[in-house]
């Protein structure tokens, strides 16, 4: 059953008559629909919406760490539409030691880097990514700077001395 | 051929087909920063080439949740150093969006000015450093020479040439000074006739055409899917820009058009971009004309500080200055994406409160990240040469990359 704020959203429509599974909860907040879709399914999902609803266009991949929460990650994807000049924003839930989600690179190549820079900077890796390796940061850091459990200045020097 | 000479040949053949691995940069100057490309080269024709980057990665997205939402403001200047004002603007506009506050129609128009003329600046920086790295030197004088001018008029209002920070979250920074609308209109009256002297240095210009002409193409539908936005894809045919879909800052009040070409190599995209240039200038004129009256912040205490004045005399007013400088001002909760044309395409901030002072997340859809994943499909299968001219036209920053 489509919750109420989106129940005439026809992006929403169109993913619960294909997978009534799909959707775990959404909200329609400030102008913009959000949409949690069952990590497993985000590859359909996005392929259905690209095919058939005319998101031809993947905006931007990134997540957000609700750290001490579990799970402790969104991947948040922005989904533009220039033809019907419509957004969605999809969010899959992902947690535990290694948080792992399926990588889009095979339906939009420019999700490359963006998939890429997640891993660096979260530690999430995605599943089928060409070249799952680090991108901003060096190969050997250690760590992901943008966990909420990593601090501003680093755990490797301190500036109590200096 | 005996078995011998098979061999040798098969040694030739191999030798002929020797790819030689080339890094450009990091400290290239046509790289305009510090980009590494790896080049895989068969001769003078480029195999494979793959970017590399991360050099001038500084953790932005991360200073920003230490901070409160108006400090962080002066983090998005530094972002994209070319484009200041657009990054401004688009944090200041997500925040405005998160805290529900409507902007005075003078605060929407002078910032729609700001951004126009931040449009000009960059595109000036790109068009002359562009020609000088194809080797016309006189463009990039020329260019500079209207850029001080500019940099002159964003320190009239802000004290700083570069790093404004002048579009803050409930209108501007300081009062629009003491004559800007005179210098301004001098500089905007001049300046169509500045982009006729650059077109006439290049536009037909022999030379030019040859190193621009069918360069670096790429198909539309492979420059959505890799992420391009832009000058990029209007260039090669497509009609968009957000300044048009998703009006933001009262821009649905301008006339202006949308220029576009659909050869999509880099003399489209250096015509749209000149053109560009002529569109902002009529936009800056129009909002120099029918500049509304009113007062430059919104009315909004618990957020804008308030006039010197005011706090002086008071209470409200003291209590109010006394609680933004110390702990920032509570965001409600919840996330909101904003997109703005920068110059260099959509430039999203997608914003993420706690409620509380300090932001949860900010996450920059940096235009310059999405378009430099087309570099290898622009100049994969051309020469060594051409690499320039190419990376020239993607008009990237590498602060805006990197973050």
């Amino acid at each position: 059953m489509l919750p109420e704020a989106v129940a005439e959203n026809p992006d929403a429509v169109a993913i619960e008559n294909a997978d009534p599974e799909a959707i775990e909860e959404a909200r329609f907040d400030r102008g913009e629909t959000t949409l949690w879709i069952r990590p497993e399914k985000i590859r359909d999902v996005c392929s259905l919406l690209k095919a058939e609803q005319g998101f031809e266009r993947l905006c931007a991949v990134t997540a957000v760490d609700w750290y001490p929460m579990e799970p402790r990650f969104e991947v948040v994807y922005h989904l533009h539409s220039i033809r019907r000049n419509r957004r969605v924003r999809l969010k899959c839930r992902v947690g535990g030691e290694e948080p792992e989600i399926d990588s889009l690179t095979s339906l939009w190549p420019g999700a490359n880097w963006y998939e890429r820079e997640v891993f660096d900077l979260f530690g999430i890796r995605f599943r089928g990514h060409p070249k799952m390796e680090r991108l901003l940061l060096p190969a050997d850091w250690e760590g992901h700077p943008l966990r909420k459990d990593y601090p501003v200045h680093g755990y490797k020097y301190s500036y109590k001395d200096e | 051929m005996n078995e011998e000479g098979a061999g040798a040949a098969a040694e030739r053949n191999e030798t002929a087909r020797r790819l030689m691995v080339l890094n450009m940069g990091p400290q290239h100057p046509s790289t305009h920063g510090v980009l590494r490309v790896i080049l895989e080269l068969e001769g003078e024709n480029i195999c494979a080439a793959e970017p590399d980057i991360g050099f001038l990665h500084t953790g932005i997205e991360k200073q920003c949740e230490a901070l409160t939402y108006q400090q962080a403001v002066t983090l998005t200047d530094r972002v994209d150093y070319l484009a200041n004002l657009s990054n401004n603007l688009c944090y200041a506009l997500a925040v405005e969006k998160l805290l529900g506050l409507e902007m005075p129609p003078k605060v929407q128009w002078m910032r729609v000015l700001l951004a126009e003329l931040t449009r000009i600046n960059s595109h000036l920086v790109w068009l002359g450093t562009q020609a000088l790295d194809i080797g016309a030197m006189t463009v990039f004088l020329y260019c500079f020479r209207e850029r001080e001018d500019l940099l002159r008029i964003f320190e009239m209002f802000s004290g700083q040439r570069m790093m404004t920070s002048y579009i803050r979250i409930g209108g501007l920074a300081l009062e629009p000074p003491r004559g800007w609308e005179a210098m301004v209109r001098k500089f905007i009256r001049a300046f169509p006739s500045k982009v006729d002297e650059y077109e006439n240095l290049l536009t037909n210009n022999p030379i030019w055409l040859q190193r621009t002409k069918g360069i670096g193409h790429v198909p539309l539908e492979k420059l959505i899917e890799l992420g391009v936005t832009g000058p990029l894809l209007r260039a090669a045919g497509l009609d968009w820009d957000i300044r048009k879909a998703e009006p933001y800052s009262s821009y649905e009040q301008f006339d202006f058009d949308v220029p576009t070409r659909t050869d999509g190599d880099v003399y489209a995209r250096y015509q749209v971009r000149v053109q560009e240039m002529r569109q902002s200038a009529r936009i800056v004129e129009q909002a120099l004309d029918g500049m509304p009256e009113g007062p430059w912040k919104a009315d909004a205490p618990h957020v804008v500080l308030p006039e010197r004045e005011k706090m002086k005399t008071q209470m409200e007013a003291l209590i109010y200055h006394f609680k933004i400088v110390t702990e920032g001002f509570q965001v409600p909760e919840g996330e909101v994406y904003q997109a703005v044309e920068s110059p260099r395409g959509e430039l999203g901030y997608y914003v993420v409160s706690d409620g509380t002072s300090k932001p949860y997340r900010v996450f920059m859809r940096t235009p310059s990240f999405g378009n430099l994943q087309a570099l290898p499909a622009m100049i994969e299968g051309g020469l060594v040469a051409d690499v320039i001219a190419s990376m020239g036209s993607l008009d990237f920053v590498l602060g805006d990359v990197d973050r």
